[in-house]
C-alpha cells in the first residue's frame, strides 16, 4: 500500500460531472423512502433529546414540540442522506471507542510534553493514505477520528480515490511516516468492523492478509 | 476540596489565556491568530466549567454549550476567506 | 462520606489535568515554528483538557440532565473542532504557510506535481502581516490547489 504508485491526483467529484451524476442517480434508485426514514430516525431522536436537555425537562409537551422542531429543522436545513451501511456491531463499536479514548489520551499528553520539552521541534510530514473503504461515511469518520487524535490533521481529501492527505506531527524518520500510515489504516479497520458494509469488511480482511 | 487546587487551576488557565493572547497580538499570519483565538475560547469554556465546580452550580452550562458549538464558525470563515484570496 | 471525598479528589485531579493541558497548549502555541504545528499543539490537547473539566463537573453534579448536556457539549466540540482544524490546515497549506524545510516528506506535493491537467495560474500570496518567524513568503508553485476549484467543494453538504 505505497502511495508512490498512486495515479496522479487532481480532480474531485465536482469537476467530473458524469461520475457524480451517475452516482447520485444510482443512490436515488436504490434507497427507498422507508430506508430514508430509518436513516433519519437517529438524527430526529438526537434532536428531540437535545431539545429536552436544553429545556431541562422531558414532559410530553416538550417531546411533542421537540419532534415538530426536529422535523422542521431537518426539512428546512436539508442534508443529503448519508450512505450508512445499516450494519452495526456493538462489540466492535465499543472496541473502537475504547481504543479511540486511549489513543486521544496518550497522544494528547505526548504532544503536551513535546510542547513543554525544551528540545527543538521535530519535523513534520504530509502523508497520503490510500484507504480501503469505498464509503464516504467511513472515510469521514476516519478523518474525524484521526483529526481528534493529536499529531495528525487532514489537509486534503480526495473523495474519488479515497485518499486522505494528513499533516503528521513528529515524523523524524521514514519509519515514523510508515507507522502513521499504518495507524490511519488500523483506525479505518476498527471503524469498518464497527459500522462498515460487508464489501468494506471483505476489503479490510484482504488488505490485512496481504499486509 | 482544598482551596489551592482551584487557585492552581485558575493560575494555569490564566497563563494559557495570556499565551493565547500573546499569539493573537504577535501573529504573524491571520491563521495563527485564528488558532490562538480558538484556543482562547476553549480556555474560556474550561474556566466557566471550573468556576461551576468551585461554586457548585450549573447555570453556565447553556453558555458553554453555545460556545462549544459555534466556536468553529469564526475560524472556518477566516480560513475560507484566506484560501479564497490566495486562489483568485 | 468516603465516596464524596474520593469524588472530590478525582474532581480536583481532573481539573488540574485540564489546566495542565491548557498550559501545555499555550506553550506549544508560543514555541512551535509554523501555523500547522501550532494547530497540532493547541486544538487537540485542549479538547482532552475540556473533557477533563467536563468530567469534573459530572463528578460534582451527578444528575442525568446535567450529564446529558455535558455529553452533547463534548460531542459538539468533537464534531466542530476537526472542521475548523481542517479548514485552517488546508488554507495554510495552500497559502504556503507551512515551512517547506520543516517537512520530511510531502506526498501531497508529489501528487500535485504528478497531476498533468493542471494549469490555473493562481498567485498564492501568503497572508503574513509582518512575516516574522513564519514561513518566508516564497512563491508557491501554481499547482498548490489540487482540487482545481475552491468554490463549493467544502462547505456544501
Amino acid at each position: 500500500m505505497s502511495p508512490h504508485d498512486n495515479q496522479p491526483a487532481s480532480v474531485t467529484a465536482s469537476t467530473t460531472p458524469t461520475a457524480s451524476e451517475s452516482a447520485s442517480a444510482r443512490k436515488v434508485s436504490r434507497t427507498e423512502v422507508r430506508g430514508r426514514v430509518w436513516q433519519q430516525l437517529p438524527l430526529l431522536l438526537g434532536l428531540v433529546v437535545l431539545w429536552g436537555v436544553l429545556w431541562g425537562q422531558f414532559s410530553w409537551l416538550n417531546i411533542l414540540t421537540g419532534f415538530l422542531v426536529a422535523i422542521a429543522v431537518t426539512r428546512v436545513l436539508y442534508l443529503p442522506p448519508a450512505d450508512i451501511s445499516g450494519r452495526l456491531n456493538l462489540w466492535y463499536s465499543l472496541v473502537f471507542i475504547a481504543h479511540f479514548i486511549a489513543d486521544v489520551t496518550v497522544a494528547s499528553f505526548t504532544v503536551a510534553f513535546q510542547a513543554l520539552n525544551p528540545r527543538p521541534i521535530p519535523t513534520s510530514s504530509v502523508i497520503a493514505v490510500q484507504l480501503c473503504t469505498r464509503s464516504d461515511f467511513v472515510m469521514t469518520l476516519d478523518a474525524i477520528a484521526m483529526s481528534l487524535i493529536p499529531g495528525s490533521i487532514v489537509v486534503e481529501a480526495d473523495r474519488e480515490r479515497a485518499i486522505l492527505y494528513f499533516h503528521s506531527f513528529d515524523t523524524t524518520t521514514a519509519a515514523d511516516v510508515e507507522a502513521m500510515r499504518t495507524k490511519v489504516l488500523v483506525v479505518e479497520a476498527r471503524i469498518v468492523r464497527a459500522i462498515g458494509s460487508k464489501d468494506d469488511l471483505a476489503r479490510i480482511h484482504e488488505a490485512e492478509a496481504t499486509r | 476540596m482544598s482551596e489551592w487546587v482551584f487557585i492552581a487551576v485558575g493560575v494555569m488557565l490564566l497563563v494559557a489565556g495570556l499565551l493565547a493572547l500573546y499569539r493573537i497580538i504577535r501573529g504573524p499570519s491571520i491563521l495563527d491568530r485564528m488558532i490562538a483565538s480558538d484556543m482562547l475560547l476553549t480556555t474560556i469554556i474550561c474556566a466557566l466549567g471550573a468556576e461551576m465546580v468551585y461554586n457548585g452550580h450549573t447555570r453556565s452550562l447553556p453558555a458553554m454549550l453555545v460556545l462549544a458549538s459555534t466556536a468553529f464558525l469564526g475560524s472556518v470563515v477566516v480560513a475560507r476567506y484566506v484560501s479564497r484570496r490566495t486562489n483568485s | 462520606m468516603i465516596l464524596d471525598s474520593i469524588l472530590d479528589i478525582l474532581t480536583g485531579l481532573f481539573l488540574l489535568l485540564g489546566g495542565f493541558l491548557s498550559v501545555a497548549a499555550g506553550v506549544g502555541l508560543l514555541r512551535f515554528p509554523d501555523a500547522i504545528a501550532r494547530l497540532h499543539a493547541t486544538t487537540k490537547p485542549q479538547i482532552l483538557g475540556l473533557a477533563f473539566v467536563l468530567l469534573a463537573i459530572a463528578l460534582q453534579e451527578r444528575q442525568l440532565s446535567t450529564i446529558l448536556l455535558l455529553i452533547f457539549l463534548l460531542i459538539f466540540q468533537m464534531i466542530t473542532a476537526p472542521v475548523s482544524a481542517h479548514m485552517i490546515a488546508r488554507a495554510g497549506y495552500r497559502g504556503g504557510i507551512i515551512a517547506p524545510q520543516s517537512l520530511l516528506v510531502d506526498e501531497l506535493e508529489q501528487a500535485i506535481d504528478a497531476a498533468p491537467e493542471f494549469d490555473d495560474s493562481d498567485d498564492a500570496t501568503p497572508s503574513d502581516d509582518n512575516g516574522e518567524s513564519s514561513a518566508p513568503p516564497t512563491s508557491v508553485p501554481n499547482a498548490h490547489n489540487p482540487l482545481g476549484n475552491d468554490e463549493g467543494t467544502q462547505l456544501d453538504g
